[in-house]
């Protein structure tokens, strides 16, 4: 199984080089890599292939392990990362930059969306746990909701009134991995490297509570810290894609559904599965991206929403789900 | 309370449960033919959402650039007064409120209708995802074929049915429910989103952010043209749904219950959405997708009335009030600047939501 | 809760000794008579011919005949998934059956308006919920949905009939008490009172003692046997207990993996070779001391084991 997945990967890292609105021979792609070879095909390579390959290693892996982290703390197979309010965070945060502080390079943007995005993570976790019963999945999940549509409107209104804002943010918000800076990927790479042993440190507490509160506090689970620390992963994870790349629907919720049918619901084979596949199919969605419309290129995000819909919707027709 | 045999029950004296009940039952002399049950505290929430809406209304004709006493106001509805009066009051002010009324009313007994039927306080036309459809058939003829005018509603009317329609054939099987309604919304509306982000990316700037604006929905500049025939479709559809909402909500005693009780859940179900839907997209055409009003105002309206289940007129009255208020915030908090409404509402029920669940937590509900 | 007086059947007799000639082996049954069953062809207002009932793909019942004995307790009874609330909610029409018809008055019940059927027939489901806050006067009016029409929402029939429902379970006292706050026996009556409300001929109840404890339980059934005695009213029940449906239904119906096993008076029908053909429990039969209905005694656990071995 893990070979399979470690093939994928594979596969979708050698398209992702190799296949484009211009196609390089895989020697020259090696010779390449390899500081050999020069010209036209090599600088391509290496100047804008391997930063967007990169990219969407690091934040495929982020968003697949933080949905099957969402998912297995939720317990409820339709939560997606971006329910805790990070994506909201993010673009609030991002608008802010651009039109109130006028901030324009990619490198100073990523740390105001990492900001807004903890920010509003917190902010959901601290609404959540209000009163008795503390941070229940379905709390966190109302709560990212709310926080959300208040944080929207803040957007709407930057970009509403600010048109020097709305042009840069309406291509940050459609999601794409075209034109990465490989400082960008440097910089987030620290994060996600931390958030992925964090959330992978919580695969055993998360099998126990998978049966339920009380039989995994009977298993010997802490409910509290547990969740604190899978919410922790998922923010720094989910946060750090986000700040990338912008959003990037359904990598996070389709990826492990796609595990577990291959696996059951095992959180030891489901997280690092999820982790491992995910940066292969969204490599995939993004050379099939710059495939269809050559030469142009159609986003990341538009592909997986387009790809990954139907298979929600035949997941939700398929059987009976638990409620949120 | 123990349980024997007592003699037939009809010796004993009746009116225990009338009595119990809330409200009072209107009867013919007859008392036969004809008997309306009206309730109390309903009645009278409504009387005073009536009232805010007749001040905020008030404000909204009197305030702004052109500052008018009330009597000046009421004289120019008349027909009296001066012709620039007139002009601000009848030609400016008058249909942009009239046309914040009409759709205040409508998406708030659509989302009340939305919600009964689902079950589900999110269930409203935004999540379920008749607004992304509308939007994606305004983008499309705004970017794309280059419309302008009467075509966009037109192309978001067609894009909401579609996408409502969409979903209803992929949620139906073996019946419909709520959840899978909602679920299967979700979706559709993600693909959806996904659309209308390509084409906000593959235009000009300055086109792309007048379709931003119209997504998100305002009151600027509405004139009769939307006023009159948002009204004449209300006046249809709306009767329509108060007669349904008295079999709705025999609804929330669970399917199996309300069949027994001889209700066809599904057609219920089927015409009760249609018809929603119909009112929102005359809305949507109206104003643009609102967002949230949907949502907030059968919640508000419940609270306020303390009725089970969602009054369809005190949910539309309220929505009518929240509107009218978001576009007086809208148009005042940041002047000169016009914020569309549709970012008030968006803030206002945001917020209100978070306060609502705090509130609802702290008391150790939920 | 109060002491719960026990209820006495009026004429106890003693339960015939369990014959093998009350027990001819019935299998497949698909005509709709019983074996032994008092069903006489004609005095039956509801009745389903040849049902196949399924969900989905899984078929539950095929070719399944049954009569509900007019003014009859009938009690339904069958290990589970036998297929025993499928067939309750076929007969109620809530379940579309894949071949077959459901006959209500010798009509079709699916061409029937579904308003008339619903004063004709009611049902308690499993499934029934109150919405938040709902009081219990309010909910018991619901049941006269039924009977009322846009301009005459609420008649002195309506009230009269919801008074008498109320006190039939004795819920008055809880009138304007919310549902949420009672307990579970209090809210079964109130939703027995909802059914009751309806003024229908049949009533039909999906398992109305689950969840509740033993005293609750004789509580809602000492209940139905009044108002089938009082009122006339035919009622058909699904129960779990064994022993509950000997001793209060008057006509018991077997079921087995969609199959009528057995039906008939209880006395007569139940049998500890009957028992352990519908539910594979080997067990003995003894006349109840309170009632003389059969009781149903499971054997212990090294006898069950050598006949289990024999």
């Amino acid at each position: 199984m893990l070979g399979l997945a470690a093939l994928v990967l594979l596969a979708a890292v050698v398209a992702s080089l190799a296949v484009g609105s211009r196609d390089v021979p895989l020697g020259t792609v090696w010779d390449a890599l390899r500081g050999t070879a020069t010209g036209q095909d090599a600088l391509v390579v290496r100047e804008l292939r391997v930063p967007r390959t990169l990219a969407g290693l690091l934040v495929g892996a982020a968003l697949g392990l933080s949905g099957a982290l969402m998912q297995a703390l939720t317990r409820n197979p339709l939560a997606d990362p971006g329910l805790l309010g990070v994506n909201a965070g993010a673009a609030a945060a991002m608008v802010t930059a651009l039109a109130v502080l006028g901030l324009t390079s990619r490198l100073q943007l990523v740390w105001f969306a990492m900001l807004g995005a903890a920010v509003v993570s917190v902010a959901v976790y601290v609404i959540g746990s209000a009163g008795r019963g503390g941070a229940t999945p379905v709390r966190l999940a109302l709560a990212g909701t709310a926080v959300t549509a208040a944080l929207t409107a803040y957007t709407t209104a930057w970009i509403l009134l600010d048109q020097r804002t709305f042009d840069r943010f309406r291509f940050w918000q459609v999601g794409s991995l075209a034109g990465q800076d490989a400082a960008v990927v440097a910089q987030l790479a620290p994060f996600v490297l931390v958030g992925t042993a964090l959330g992978l440190s919580q695969v055993r507490p998360l099998n126990a509570l998978a049966l339920g509160v009380d039989s995994g506090r009977a298993l010997g689970a802490s409910v509290t810290r547990t969740r604190v620390l899978t919410a922790l992963a998922v923010t720094l994870l989910c946060g750090s894609a986000t700040a990338a790349v912008g959003p990037v629907a359904f990598v996070g919720l389709a990826v492990p559904h796609l595990v577990r049918a291959l696996t059951g619901p095992d959180q030891r084979w489901v997280l690092p599965l999820s982790t491992l596949l995910a940066p292969g199919l969204l490599l995939l969605g993004d050379v099939i991206g710059r495939v269809v419309v050559r030469p142009g290129e159609l986003e990341v995000s538009i592909v997986a929403a387009v790809l990954g819909a139907p298979v929600l919707v035949a997941l939700v027709r398929r059987r009976r789900l638990a409620q949120l | 309370m123990s349980v024997d045999v007592r003699p037939g029950p009809l010796t004993r004296p009746t009116g225990v449960a009338d009595r119990a009940r809330r409200g009072r039952t209107l009867r013919g002399r007859t008392g036969a033919r004809f008997s309306v049950r009206l309730e109390g505290r309903t009645a009278l929430v409504c009387a005073g959402l009536l009232a805010a809406l007749a001040a905020v209304v008030a404000v909204l004709l009197t305030t702004g650039d052109y500052p008018l006493t009330v009597p000046q106001a009421v004289s120019a509805l008349l027909g009296q007064g001066r012709p620039a009066d007139a002009f601000v009051v009848t030609g400016l002010r008058l249909p942009r409120v009239v046309v914040g009324v009409l759709v205040g009313v409508a998406l708030g007994v659509a989302g009340a209708v939305f919600q009964q039927v689902t079950r589900n306080p999110l269930g409203s036309p935004d999540v379920i995802g008749f607004t992304h459809g509308a939007v994606t058939g305004a983008l499309v003829v705004l970017l794309v074929l280059g419309g302008t005018g009467s075509a966009v509603p037109l192309g978001a009317l067609v894009g909401g049915f579609a996408n409502a329609a969409l979903v209803y054939a992929l949620s139906v099987r073996g019946g419909l429910q709520g959840y899978r309604l909602i679920l299967v919304g979700i979706g559709v509306s993600a693909v959806l989103i996904a659309v209308n982000n390509y084409l906000l990316t593959r235009s000009r700037v300055e086109q792309a952010q007048a379709a931003q604006l119209w997504i998100t929905g305002s009151l600027n500049a509405r004139g009769w043209d939307q006023a009159l025939p948002l009204a004449a479709g209300l006046a249809v559809l709306l009767p329509v749904l108060l007669v349904l909402g008295r079999s709705l909500t025999v609804l929330d005693l669970g399917d199996d219950a309300a069949r027994a009780l001889g209700v066809r859940v599904d057609r219920l179900k089927l015409a009760v959405l249609a018809a929603a839907v119909a009112v929102t997209a005359l809305a949507a055409t109206a104003a643009g997708p609102i967002a949230f009003i949907a949502l907030a105002a059968p919640q508000v309206a419940r609270r306020l009335t303390g009725a089970v289940g969602s009054g369809l007129v005190a949910a539309g009255l309220t929505g009518a009030v929240l509107l009218l208020l978001s576009d007086l915030a809208a148009q005042r908090l940041f002047s000169p600047v016009q914020l569309p409404v549709g970012v008030m509402t968006g803030a206002v029920g945001g917020l209100y939501l978070c306060w609502l669940l705090v509130a609802q937590w702290r008391r150790g509900l939920g | 809760m109060p002491s719960l007086p026990r209820r006495r059947r009026p004429a106890p007799v003693p339960a015939p000794a369990p014959t093998p000639e009350t027990d001819p082996p019935v299998t497949a049954l698909t005509t709709s008579t019983g074996p032994t069953g008092p069903v006489r062809p004609g005095t039956a207002r509801l009745r389903g011919q040849d049902l196949t009932l399924a969900y989905d793909e899984r078929t539950i019942a095929r070719g399944l005949s049954l009569e509900v004995p007019d003014g009859s307790f009938t009690v339904v009874v069958g290990p589970n998934a036998c297929g025993k609330s499928t067939l309750l909610r076929a007969l109620a029409r809530m379940l579309k059956p894949t071949s077959g018809h459901v006959l209500l008055d010798g009509e079709h019940i699916r061409s029937l308006p579904s308003k008339e059927v619903a004063r004709r027939l009611g049902l308690l489901p499993q499934t029934a919920s109150a919405p938040e806050g709902i009081t219990v006067a309010d909910l018991v009016a619901r049941g006269r949905f039924p009977h009322q029409k846009l301009l005459r929402q609420w008649t002195r029939d309506d009230e009269r009939a919801v008074d008498a429902a109320m006190a039939s379970t004795h819920v008055e006292d809880l009138a304007d008490r919310a549902v949420d706050e009672l307990s579970g026996g209090q809210r079964q009556r109130v939703w027995i009172a909802m059914a009751l409300a309806q003024e229908t001929p049949l009533l039909l109840l999906d398992e109305p003692t689950t969840f509740l404890d033993i005293a609750h339980q004789i509580e809602v059934l000492d209940l139905l046997a009044t108002l089938h005695e009082e009122q006339g009213r035919t009622l058909v029940a699904v129960l779990h207990d064994l022993n509950h449906a000997c001793r209060y239904a008057t006509h018991l119906v077997a079921l087995k993996g969609g199959r009528v096993m057995a039906q008939g008076d209880p006395r007569e029908v139940v049998t500890a070779e009957l028992v352990e053909r519908v539910f594979g429990l080997p067990c003995v039969v003894v006349p109840d001391p309170e009632t003389g209905t059969p009781l149903v005694v499971p054997l212990a656990r090294h006898r069950s084991a050598a006949r289990r071995g024999a």
